[in-house]
């Protein structure tokens, strides 16, 4: 080191690497609308498929005539459930052990499933055909109320499986049953209760939503007759898998299947899975011997591919008469419409849903969960959340509010008296995890006293004296939560899609120049992949991340990974570049041994550089290691600068936060205002500031529309009402309140870097947050638990409900 | 179907097209002229992926057919980056300020900002919020997006630009 040699820290500032405001690479082409998005592929002889759907919500098929459509100009073919089943391709298998029908054969199950797939020159002649395919229907009794689903005089919903007495997951109860799953000592539980001096009982329910990301699933499939390959390029989270599964739907080996995810708009849990558009245009380009595209509208996006929850949790807590928490006990009721196509872990058809007990140590804890079909669309699947945490986390959250009310206490203070203790990491919940690490005092105390709760309650307490005394009609609530994540599935030992475990991957290879090129087994669908993978590397290799290109996607030639949900990419892909980077590392030192003539242990690592120690003018960057690699190597090593890791992680990670948020409720009107909403979350190490916060505020945002208006509802006959921007609740710019951010670090002990993921923090600590806050405002009045979603309307009829309209 | 001829200008260039009376001004730029930027998000004209500059208005262009554009002075996002490929204040402002994430509104964003700005150079917080609610975004909160064009307006005013995004 001389007096050239620039300091540690503006070394360090060059590289962009962790923890650095790195603006994001990607923004360079999708600000000039650049972007890849699959509906932008344009190929020679490209042709067009498009649905005719079920308008009934169950009914029995009895004529499909597809004269009319087949003349529409332009139309090549209409596919059928008669088309596929001789390749047995009339049914899919789910990720959750159940079969999908790809197109319905003798009945449908559910409004707008999928009957038949019209193949057209252009997208208009294909949907004026979709409309000219005649159906004979007869309407069948209608189940959409789960809590009938398992009457003794329920409809048969599922004709194909109704003699089966097991399920994927053990027995059935009930031909429309489809699960039963517990976990805990009940026995241990049931005897808290007993014991209890004070319980509290909720059904706490948590509505029918969906993901909605603004660019809908769409593929295009071409299938080259002559290699006998399919290539197929379509908005999936998890491009590797749906490899798999395509060859062993479709018989094509893996090898000749290539599976391309291009940029990806938005995904929150919906582009997980597999749908039937998927394998008709698979189809119809080995049919017709052309590419084939499919596109959703948005119509069909949000009434057929994947819901989410539709969780109903009847749920206790048992506690001393001081609050301490004794006992949990919750039922759970779910809704997965007329197959199950949840896409959780194998072995957890209820998702991390025992991650229930949340932040606080319940000594013990029991919890079932019984899954049923009713003729509603199928899915379950996580949005923006990991596998079923949003609805354990609304489900305790709510309930330690309706607890604290019962005692007469303090919902914060109440938390506080039961939170996990910073020394009880790593901590053993009673429903079987581990939670890595955390200091839930410090952050729940440092939301608190950054708000100023106590004057908050002050100044509530006085608008609840002057609405008393009729000066005012509006309610101030508060709504306070602290919520604790299970993310980055995760451990080989529990954690597997389809048998396939769920680690992930990454792949760095270094050019002689010390450019760098990486691949990982994740997808990014807009949380920067690009940029922070990069920053990973940059920091552990020293090479400016400017230098460096982060690819994925490409299944040819990504390393095997299992996507992107779940906040799964940074647990494990995340993991697994760190991991790889320290192989190259390692390879570096040797080079630099043998390059200043010193043993490997008389170097250190000085953020770019190998030094030898004590003597810091002789060093070798890693640029010129990278060179280095490719002309002059130590004898016995290989020449080549590379390596790849498949990271199995240890645990789960355990990101957690403390919300707090102020809303006025206009009594008369149900309009409610969000004042102020703070939000502290921990996410251990943090890779880019900057894009952690830009995932939280749109966490929130996602947030607020679910618990404040989004709702996929049913009719009694099974009609799907209002699956369009026109009644979906989208937030728009004017309605999102401002969000206030902030944070404590808590690394993650088992994670190279220390990081825990963040994409979902804010959606699964936000729900519960505004639905605690609406309740707030009126639980001085008697009212216990108001359900979500807290439109307007709602909130007008809970204030009626409480006789404050006179 | 029979075709119309129609002739336009694209982001200042002249345009001949042969369209059907029924398509779409989203589709006719997509498809026939490969300009992939603006996006379809909902058919509904709810979510604005859509949005082009046409005549000096905003305009959604999924529910607008391409016959209706003739005549028309349109600019897309592909029309906003100076020739020698400097991004405009807009495109600058959203990298800066984080305003993008998957990138699938950003263009639609950009181009009603783009008139927003024309209309209201030196807009209010609230100005922006209301000026941008006719274009969805499922990623960023619009947090980022308000700062965005609060920089692009600044730089459009040649005032200095403040405050990175969080």
């Amino acid at each position: 080191m001389n007096d050239m040699t620039p300091s540690q820290a503006e070394r360090a500032e060059k590289l962009q690497g962790m923890g650095c405001k790195r603006k994001r690479v990607e923004d360079i082409r999708f600000v000039q609308g650049k972007g890849n998005y699959v509906d932008d592929l344009k190929l020679p002889g490209m042709l067009y498929g498009d649905f005719t759907r079920s308008p009934y919500g169950h009914a029995r098929i009895k004529k499909i005539d597809a004269t009319k459509a087949k003349a529409v100009p332009g139309v090549l073919a209409v596919l059928t459930a008669a088309d596929l089943k001789p390749l047995s391709l009339h049914y899919m298998p789910t990720l959750a052990g159940d079969v999908a029908a790809v197109l319905a054969e003798e009945k449908v199950l559910y409004q707008n499933q999928e009957v038949a797939f019209v193949i057209a020159e252009d997208r208009y002649a294909a949907a004026d055909a979709a409309e000219l395919v005649e159906v004979e229907y007869e309407a069948l009794p209608v189940l959409v109320d789960p809590f009938k689903a398992m009457a003794p005089d329920a409809p048969v919903l599922r004709e194909d499986i109704k003699d089966k007495t097991d399920g994927a997951h053990g027995k059935r109860k009930h031909y429309n049953h489809i699960f039963a799953w517990e976990i805990g000592d009940k026995e241990a539980t049931d005897q808290a209760f007993k014991k209890a001096e004070v319980t509290i009982k909720e059904l706490i329910s948590y509505q029918r939503v969906h993901p909605c990301p603004l660019e809908t699933c769409q593929c295009v499939a071409s299938f080259d007759k002559i290699r006998g390959e399919l290539t197929l390029w379509g908005t999936f989270q998890a491009p590797h898998v749906i490899r798999t599964v395509a060859s062993l739907i479709s018989k094509i080996p893996e090898h000749k299947i290539h599976v391309i995810a291009p940029d990806i708009g938005g995904g929150f849990g919906n582009k997980v899975g597999a749908y039937p558009g998927y394998i008709c245009a698979v189809v119809a380009s080995i049919v017709t011997g052309r590419p084939v595209k499919w596109v959703e509208d948005r119509i069909e996006n949000l009434s057929t591919t994947s819901f989410a929850r539709d969780y109903h949790m009847t749920t206790e807590i048992a506690a001393t008469k001081d609050g301490k928490v004794t006992g949990l006990r919750v039922h759970v009721l779910a809704d997965h419409g007329a197959f199950d196509a949840c896409a959780d872990p194998s072995k957890w058809p209820a998702g991390f849903f025992n991650i229930v007990t949340g932040s606080y140590d319940f000594p013990v804890a029991h919890c079932a969960v019984d899954g049923v079909y009713t003729n509603k669309a199928p899915g379950g699947v996580a949005y923006r959340c990991s596998f079923r945490v949003t609805e354990a986390a609304y489900c305790i959250e709510r309930a330690m509010d309706i607890l604290a009310q019962k005692l007469g206490m303090d919902p914060a203070e109440l938390r506080m008296k039961n939170l996990v203790r910073k020394e009880q990491f790593p901590y053993q919940s009673a429903l079987g995890w581990e939670y890595d690490s955390g200091d839930y005092h410090a952050a729940m105390q440092k939301a608190m006293d950054t708000v100023g709760y106590q004057k908050l309650r002050a100044e509530q307490k006085a608008k609840q004296e002057s609405f008393r005394r009729g000066e005012t009609r509006e309610l101030m609530g508060i709504g306070v939560i602290f919520f604790t994540e299970i993310v980055g599935a995760g451990p080989s030992r529990n954690c597997d899609i389809l048998g396939i475990a769920m680690f992930d991957s990454a792949e760095i290879r270094i050019h002689p120049t010390g450019a760098v090129i990486a691949r990982m087994g994740t997808k990014s669908q807009g949380q920067g992949h690009e940029t922070t993978y990069a920053q990973i590397i940059a920091t552990e290799l020293g090479l400016p991340a400017d230098d460096i290109t982060i690819e994925e996607g490409n299944t040819d030639t990504a390393p095997y990974g299992l996507g992107t949900y779940g906040s799964r990419s940074t647990p494990t892909a995340g993991a697994a570049t760190a991991m790889a980077a320290r192989k190259i590392k390692a390879k570096a030192q040797m080079i630099a041994a043998d390059l200043l003539e010193v043993s490997e242990y008389d170097l250190e690592w000085d953020v770019d550089r190998f030094r030898v120690k004590g003597n810091p003018e002789r060093f070798k960057t890693m640029k010129e290691l990278a060179w280095a690699a490719y002309n002059r190597v130590p004898k016995g090593l290989e020449p080549g600068l590379e390596a790849v890791n498949y990271y199995d992680p240890p645990n789960m990670t355990y990101p957690f936060g403390a919300y707090i948020c102020v809303v006025d409720v206009d009594v008369d009107t149900g309009v409610t205002k969000v004042r102020r909403f703070y939000a502290l979350d921990d996410c251990g190490t943090r890779i880019n500031p900057m894009i952690i916060e830009g995932q939280i505020h749109g966490g929130l945002t996602e947030a607020f529309g679910i618990a404040m208006g989004q709702e996929i509802r049913y009719d009694e006959v099974g009609n799907v009402t209002g699956p369009s921007f026109m009644d979906y609740f989208m937030p728009t710019a004017v309605e999102t309140p401002k969000w206030e951010t902030d944070w404590t670090t808590t690394p993650s002990p088992h994670h190279p870097i220390g990081a825990k993921g963040v994409g979902e923090s804010p959606n699964v600590g936000g729900v519960p947050c505004f639905a605690n806050a609406v309740n707030d405002a009126f639980k001085f009045l008697g009212s216990t638990h108001i359900p979500m979603p807290h439109d307007h309307w709602r909130t007008w009829m809970a204030a009626d409900k409480l006789g404050l309209h006179g | 179907m029979a075709k119309t001829p129609i002739t336009l200008k694209v982001n200042g260039k002249p345009v001949d097209g042969l369209v059907e009376p029924r398509t779409l001004l989203i589709h006719f730029l997509r498809e026939q002229l490969n300009l992939t930027g603006p996006h379809i998000g909902c058919d509904t004209s709810h979510c604005g992926a859509c949005t082009v500059d046409l005549n000096g208005k905003s305009v959604k262009s999924c529910t607008m057919f391409a016959v209706q554009a003739n005549g028309a002075d349109v600019l897309t996002i592909e029309g906003m980056a100076a020739p020698d490929g400097t991004l405009h204040a807009l495109q600058e402002g959203f990298r800066e300020m984080h305003g993008l994430q998957c990138g699938y509104c950003t263009p639609g964003m950009i181009m009603r900002g783009y008139r927003l700005l024309k209309e209201n150079p030196n807009p209010s917080e609230d100005e922006i919020r209301f000026g941008i609610s006719g274009n969805l975004c499922r990623c960023t909160g619009y947090q980022n997006i308000v700062k965005a064009i609060q920089y692009a307006a600044a730089k459009l005013a040649g005032a200095p630009v403040k405050e990175a995004a969080e």
